[in-house]
């Protein structure tokens, strides 16, 4: 890599962090010749097919409209294991707590973890506390790692989309980031935009009983167009989006025209983008608009033959671009 | 009315687009502002209009036409003890001749990314043992609400706020361009929100003196369309500058802000990359606002070092297009840009390698 320094832009889920993945970190630690950047591995346990991942949390604020770091961190693991078609089951909590918190704030964050542990059918089972010196961390920063069982075959995999597929999202894009960045003390002005962090299991469930699910990316950090760019390098395919089925808030994109940021490109908590058969697709969004994180569930595009790896936007005043992986987020620290 | 969905009607930019590709004449437009830039990228316009209209981008991003010099001057200032330097984040990563402020930041240069020249004062006041300098870049839109800030400052005493002012004016860069530049150009779409500031008069030697027509554009994508409709319907023979963004723009501009601009900043000599040096086009404080200055503050520069192969410059100047650079896509990309059209939100490059050209 030619960067010396680590710098904010390396941990942004673009194309800058995945050169630090794939140049400096994956070809010291990995064992597996070609890794495909999946939210989680599949491991083959006798008897069974296991998912595990881990995600480390450093949100800032800790508390945000719409959650708080305990919840964002038992979902977004939750969520990382059901985008293997898996059903999470164990979870650990790993905290590093900086010297002088607040045990009111901790006891919040930690109740609020156990809810959404509940809500998502999973147990903590494991768990580690740190506190370091004050100005060593930021508050709170945690660690979770999850551990779900896989029970269909074939595996789904951000590697399987198929030529013919529809895509779903099930909701409307860049309500978390922009939560996170207009709840910050020094936003200039007020914004209601709520988080949209939420554990997406039993969607997940939902959707795998509804129909033939072959790709399922979360769209967190570098949002939907980041999700898109990997599904299409990943199963080798094409892809054309529609801009106009797209939903998102009229707040998310007034605060998008402000800062100049495109909402294809800020991140999602609660969000599964879904590449399904295309006949399918109907059957499975009319099940996950009966579910409570699905209620705005719709098709927003197609995957085609074609130049490998290219996503296509069909713009909404009738035109058509490329929509490509963005470089690094804007928004540090908003998971 | 949402103000946006109105301004995105399929239905209306196809009969937009079709009015102008009837008109039969090619026409060379150079749109002046890099918000119009993205915009136009992002909305895919160019394959609505082609072969007829050729739009080329002029040198209207703060970020771009910034001199490495000046970049130099702010990544230094933000290595100095006790300095915070609090900046919009759009120059995050922006290369000077040697490294970015990023680059200055990792390596612990306290650098805070803010969203107005407010909360730089807010810094100031929160860490009275720290000097806060807001890096002022930007045009006419940008520099009233910092010459606020700066009176703010004076009115509340607060001694350890400062401005590196850097910002620029639009109309003179215009007329250097023109003057020394043969772009053959039909039509110029200029920016709405500088002209929100200073209305259409400024403008009025170019189709005075270089029989170009000018429309004053918004940003959304009917916004240019129809600007270019405009400039289609008035043609070189009869050249003047219209208003196309009635919603925000009236000819006089907005006097309450340029009162509030010329009473803290004094126009000044500035140096513009790709274009020169060109006198009356920037922005300095008034030397009854000395005490804000950044300018004076005593740091050593890198030597200049030329970027080999990039034409930045040249790309400001509408001369080139940005893959017709030998860098553009290879070593200059958004994730490690050899020049700032590359990298700035608003820049050229940067318009054509994300959203295809």
């Amino acid at each position: 890599m030619k960067d010396n320094l680590i710098k904010i832009s390396h941990g942004g889920g673009g194309l800058i962090m995945h050169r630090l993945l794939n140049e400096e970190i994956i070809p010291v630690l990995s064992d597996r010749a070609q890794t495909v950047l999946e939210d989680a591995a599949v491991l083959d346990a006798p008897g069974a097919k296991l998912a595990f991942t881990t995600d480390s949390y450093v949100v800032n604020p800790l508390f945000f409209p719409g959650g708080d770091i305990g919840k964002l961190a038992i979902c977004g693991t939750v969520n990382d294991l059901s985008m293997r078609g898996a059903k999470p089951l164990w979870i650990s909590v790993g905290l590093i707590i900086e010297e002088g918190f607040s045990i009111a704030d901790l006891r919040k964050i930690l109740k609020s973890a156990k809810k959404a542990a509940e809500e998502a059918g999973v147990a903590i089972v494991a768990g580690d506390t740190k506190v370091v010196e004050r100005g060593k961390a930021d508050g709170l920063f945690i660690n979770t790692s999850g551990v779900g069982v896989i029970r269909e075959e074939p595996l789904i995999s951000v590697a399987k989309a198929k030529p013919g597929d529809a895509l779903i999202i099930n909701g409307t894009i860049g309500d978390h980031g922009i939560a996170i960045v207009t709840y910050r003390e020094t936003f200039p002005f007020k914004v209601s935009v709520e988080s949209d962090c939420a554990p997406l299991s039993s969607l997940v469930e939902t959707m795998l009983a509804s129909g033939e699910v072959h790709a399922l990316r979360d769209p967190t950090r570098g949002g939907l167009a980041s999700a898109l760019n990997e599904i299409a390098d990943a199963s080798k395919c094409s892809i054309e989006i529609w801009e106009e089925s797209i939903p998102v808030r009229d707040e998310v994109r007034g605060i998008c025209e402000v800062l100049g940021l495109d909402p294809l490109g800020v991140a999602n908590e609660g969000k599964v983008l879904a590449a399904v058969k295309s006949e399918d697709a109907e059957e499975i969004v009319s099940k996950m608009r009966s579910q409570k994180y699905g209620s705005d569930s719709c098709v927003i595009g197609k995957v085609l033959e074609g130049p490998p790896g290219e996503v296509r936007l069909a713009t909404s005043i009738g035109s058509r671009r490329i929509l490509t992986m963005p470089s690094g987020e804007q928004l540090p620290r908003i998971c | 009315m949402k103000y946006i969905d109105e301004f995105r009607n399929p239905v209306a930019a196809e009969k937009l687009a079709h009015k102008i590709k009837s008109s039969g004449t090619r026409m060379r437009i150079m749109e002046v502002c890099g918000t119009h830039t993205m915009a136009i990228a992002r909305s895919a316009l160019r394959p609505l209009l082609s072969p007829d209209v050729e739009l080329i981008s002029g040198p209207g991003c703060p970020v771009c036409v910034t001199s490495d010099t000046d970049i130099d001057r702010a990544i230094a200032i933000s290595l100095m003890p006790d300095v915070v330097l609090a900046t919009f984040g759009d120059m995050m990563r922006v290369p000077g001749s040697e490294s970015s402020l990023s680059d200055a930041k990792a390596k612990g240069a306290l650098v805070r990314v803010v969203y107005s020249p407010l909360e730089a004062l807010k810094i100031a006041k929160e860490q009275p043992d720290k000097k806060v300098v807001f890096l002022g870049i930007g045009f006419e839109t940008t520099a009233p609400a910092v010459a606020a800030t700066v009176l703010k400052a004076k009115d509340e005493n607060v001694s350890n706020f400062y401005v590196l002012s850097l910002h620029k004016l639009i109309p003179p860069a215009l007329k250097a361009l023109l003057s020394t530049e043969d772009l053959h150009l039909d039509g110029l779409i200029l920016p709405g929100h500088v002209s929100a500031i200073i209305g259409s008069k400024p403008y009025e030697f170019i189709p005075r003196e270089f029989g170009i027509p000018c429309v004053i554009a918004g940003f959304e994508p009917l916004d240019i369309l129809s600007a270019i409709s405009m400039i289609s319907d008035m043609k070189k023979t009869n050249p003047a500058v219209e208003i196309g963004y009635a919603r925000a723009v009236r000819p006089e501009g907005n006097p309450k802000a340029l009162n509030v601009m010329y009473s803290v900043f004094e126009k000044v000599s500035a140096l513009w990359r790709g274009i020169s040096e060109i006198p009356q086009s920037g922005l300095d404080l008034k030397s009854e606002f000395a005490q804000f200055s950044a300018s004076s503050f005593d740091v050593e520069l890198p030597e200049p070092k030329e970027k080999k192969g990039c034409v930045c410059g040249d790309v400001i100047r509408g001369r080139v297009k940005p893959n017709e650079c030998p860098l553009f896509g290879k070593s200059c990309t958004p994730e490690s840009p050899v020049g700032p059209c590359m990298v700035s939100s608003e820049g050229t490059c940067a318009s054509y390698y994300i959203y295809g050209d």
